[in-house]
């Protein structure tokens, strides 16, 4: 039997070179004669130890990492494919503590299986929530979706059942899912890595909730900067058509569901779902107001289930343990897991998947390890973008949607980008700002012109001597842009903004807490 | 790599329209794929776009604006991607554009002189985790540093 090792091609994993390393491995294991199968897996997402090699042993898979195409010689040397000892070894990859300490629900496969083996697939739990719904009326497999708690993890945290209830009671003869994988937010891969490590799941779950809401077409629009998780997904789905899992008669249950990649065009805004429907459509992605809602009149005017990528993910594992199997996990109305995303100035950095209700002191230091630069962690802005900065002071704040709201802080998509203590939090507020003028789609004023006028009243706040003036002016723009928003865009860019001035005044060269209005 | 556009003959273009007429949503598919082949998505594809879709030339052209993926006008050999998202700014991302602008004497939106490289901002390559991250062509980089970057786009830049 020929040794059979792993290297991933998760692009985090091919920006490090995974690929020269594989190629490295194979050029290197030939010239001594070794039969070595070489696997490219999804990535375990331990960011910083990739490129992370693995070695199929008899006491299961031992890690190597990070590699470069340098350190193939001495690892063949070491005896790698025996899991031999070498300086980079790092023991069996599921001792790993930060791999170790994680509660892997929807990422329990990532790593393990290789994205496009319908094999591999199958072999690790693939497929059988959907013969779980086959099986069952679309109203029980709603209520097991209702049941499970499971909310929108795009960031909205809209509970997923009530959204697919709504399409199923709608009459049309013609309904759509569409799945949200524009994931724009810096400091978010969840959904890159899904889409790249394992597509069969996505598909999986949009063929359920095409099955529960009688929608027989599905859409999923992944940006334009997610290259090779277009190029996975339409693999997949390709694969998929010809295995029976799509087309008109999904693993002989005589129901269709067909489903195609929509390619986005770089604009942030279209991951908000109605300016999204719109891209889909083939126009400008403007914000629609709301009502009609996206389940009465979405996509091309008819019923449409809206999801994110890993709320679509999660369904499966949910129709195939039950919803009271995904309901146990979590806290109060935040049941499940969430894969949190440790990103930026963070020394160990990658998913975590747990349950709602840890901490984001221990996701920065017993996960993360601190900040990769050394230097203490300043802020820590939670929930991409558009999410506010927590600072010390909250850290031990449970990581739950209402825990987080109370704070004035939002979990989103469970993106946690990291800042030392050189960073300006005046200048983090500005660019804020800047980034919602770059991206308003400019439906609405509040988000075009307030936005504009956010990044100048900045400027003159860190300028000028005076500071009350300005102070006030930004406080007052920030309510309207909160409140006369059409959307998150202009209506969440204060998150960043008033969180930066209330908590780090000095950086905007405030001496006392910057007053508030009244 | 592209092809040179020929603004007399749009036959390559005529397979692309009938591709996507009938298709629900149809116009973002067929600007990927003119963007694909040509690189850039060339004005005087706009009118016969417009007709093929029975969209108004205006309709066509405020979805090309409106995208920042789609480009007017021809770019370099190489498309240069820096990310200036937060995750990329929190381990020193904009050094990198520092450093790009300099490398290739010019700025942001624009191509070096010698038409090799256009440079490009980008918000987020999803790569936060390893970041500051940059694209070069179809190459995601990332753990990025100023000197590394230097040296890839002057391997990328090639001898002359």
């Amino acid at each position: 039997m020929s040794a059979r090792i792993f290297i991933p091609c998760d692009s985090a994993a091919l920006a490090v070179g995974a690929d020269e390393v594989a190629q490295a491995f194979q050029d290197h294991a030939a010239a001594r004669g070794l039969v070595v199968d070489v696997q490219r897996n999804s990535s375990r997402g331990l960011f910083w130890l990739e490129p992370l090699l693995e070695v199929q042993t008899e006491q299961g898979r031992i890690a190597y990492g990070p590699v470069s195409p340098e350190d193939v010689p001495s690892l063949l040397a070491a005896d790698v494919l025996h899991g031999g000892a070498h300086p980079l070894c790092l023991g069996p990859t599921e001792q790993i503590p930060f791999l170790a300490q994680q509660q892997r629900l929807t990422f329990a496969r990532m790593g393990i299986t290789r994205p496009l083996s319908l094999e591999d697939y199958a072999a690790h739990g693939g497929w059988q929530g959907l013969q779980q719904a086959l099986s069952q009326s679309s109203e029980a497999v709603v209520q097991t979706v209702l049941d499970s708690g499971l909310r929108g993890r795009g960031g909205a945290a809209f509970p997923a059942g009530i959204k697919w209830r709504t399409v199923l009671g709608a009459v049309s003869t013609q309904k759509y899912v569409v799945c949200n994988a524009d994931e724009g937010d810096s400091g978010t891969f969840s959904d890159r890595m899904t889409l790249e490590g394992d597509p069969f799941m996505l598909i999986e779950g949009m063929v359920i909730a095409g099955l529960a809401v009688g929608a027989t077409q599905g859409f999923i629009y992944i940006r334009s900067e997610y290259p090779h998780a277009i190029a996975t997904m339409r693999q997949a789905i390709a694969l998929c058509e010809s295995a029976g899992f799509l087309g008109s008669d999904v693993m002989g249950s005589g129901q269709a569901f067909a489903l195609q990649v929509r390619k986005a065009a770089g604009s942030y805004v279209c991951g908000e779902e109605t300016a999204m429907l719109e891209s889909i459509e083939g126009k400008r992605g403007i914000v629609r107001a709301k009502p009609p809602l996206p389940a009465i009149e979405g996509l091309f005017g008819q019923p449409t289930v809206i999801n994110n990528v890993i709320t679509l993910a999660s369904v499966p594992l949910i129709l195939a343990k039950g919803s009271a199997f995904y309901k146990n996990f979590g806290v109060g109305r935040s049941t499940g897991t969430l894969p949190f995303q440790l990103a930026g100035n963070i020394r160990h950095g990658g998913l975590v998947e747990r349950a709602f209700g840890l901490t984001l002191r221990e996701l920065l230091f017993d996960f993360g390890g601190g900040s990769r630069s050394g230097r203490p962690i300043k802020a820590v802005q939670v929930g991409g973008p558009l999410g506010a900065y927590v600072p010390e002071s909250q850290w031990d704040v449970p990581l739950d949607y209402e825990a987080y709201a109370a704070i004035g802080a939002v979990v989103g998509h469970g993106g946690i980008v990291v800042h030392d203590d050189s960073a300006n939090m005046a200048q983090l507020a500005r660019y804020a700002m800047a980034f919602c003028a770059l991206e308003s789609c400019g439906k609405c004023t509040p988000c075009r012109i307030g936005s504009t006028r956010g990044v100048e009243t900045i400027d003159r706040l860190r300028n000028s001597a005076d500071k009350t003036q300005p102070v006030k002016l930004l406080r007052d723009l920030c309510d309207t842009m909160l409140n006369g928003s059409l959307c998150a865009m202009g209506g969440m860019t204060p998150y960043p903004v008033l969180s930066a001035l209330n908590h780090y005044p000095e950086d905007f060269g405030l001496t006392a807490p910057a007053p508030s209005v009244e | 790599m592209h092809h040179a556009p020929d603004s007399n003959n749009w036959t390559w273009l005529q397979p692309l329209l009938t591709q996507h007429q009938g298709q629900a949503g149809g116009l973002l598919p067929l600007l990927h794929d003119i963007q694909d082949r040509m690189g850039f998505v060339p004005a005087g594809a706009v009118p016969l776009i417009a007709q093929a879709m029975n969209l108004s030339r205006a309709e066509v052209h405020g979805v090309i604006s409106y995208y920042h993926h789609f480009r007017t006008e021809a770019p370099g050999q190489h498309v240069v991607q820096i990310c200036r998202a937060e995750a990329c700014q929190a381990c020193g991302g904009e050094a990198l554009m520092d450093q790009a602008q300099a490398s290739l004497g010019c700025a942001e939106h624009e191509t070096s002189a010698d038409g090799r490289f256009t440079l490009e901002s980008v918000y987020c390559l999803g790569l936060c985790a390893s970041s500051p991250a940059v694209q070069i062509g179809d190459r995601l980089h990332a753990r990025m540093d100023p000197a590394k970057l230097k040296q890839l786009l002057a391997v990328a830049g090639g001898a002359r």
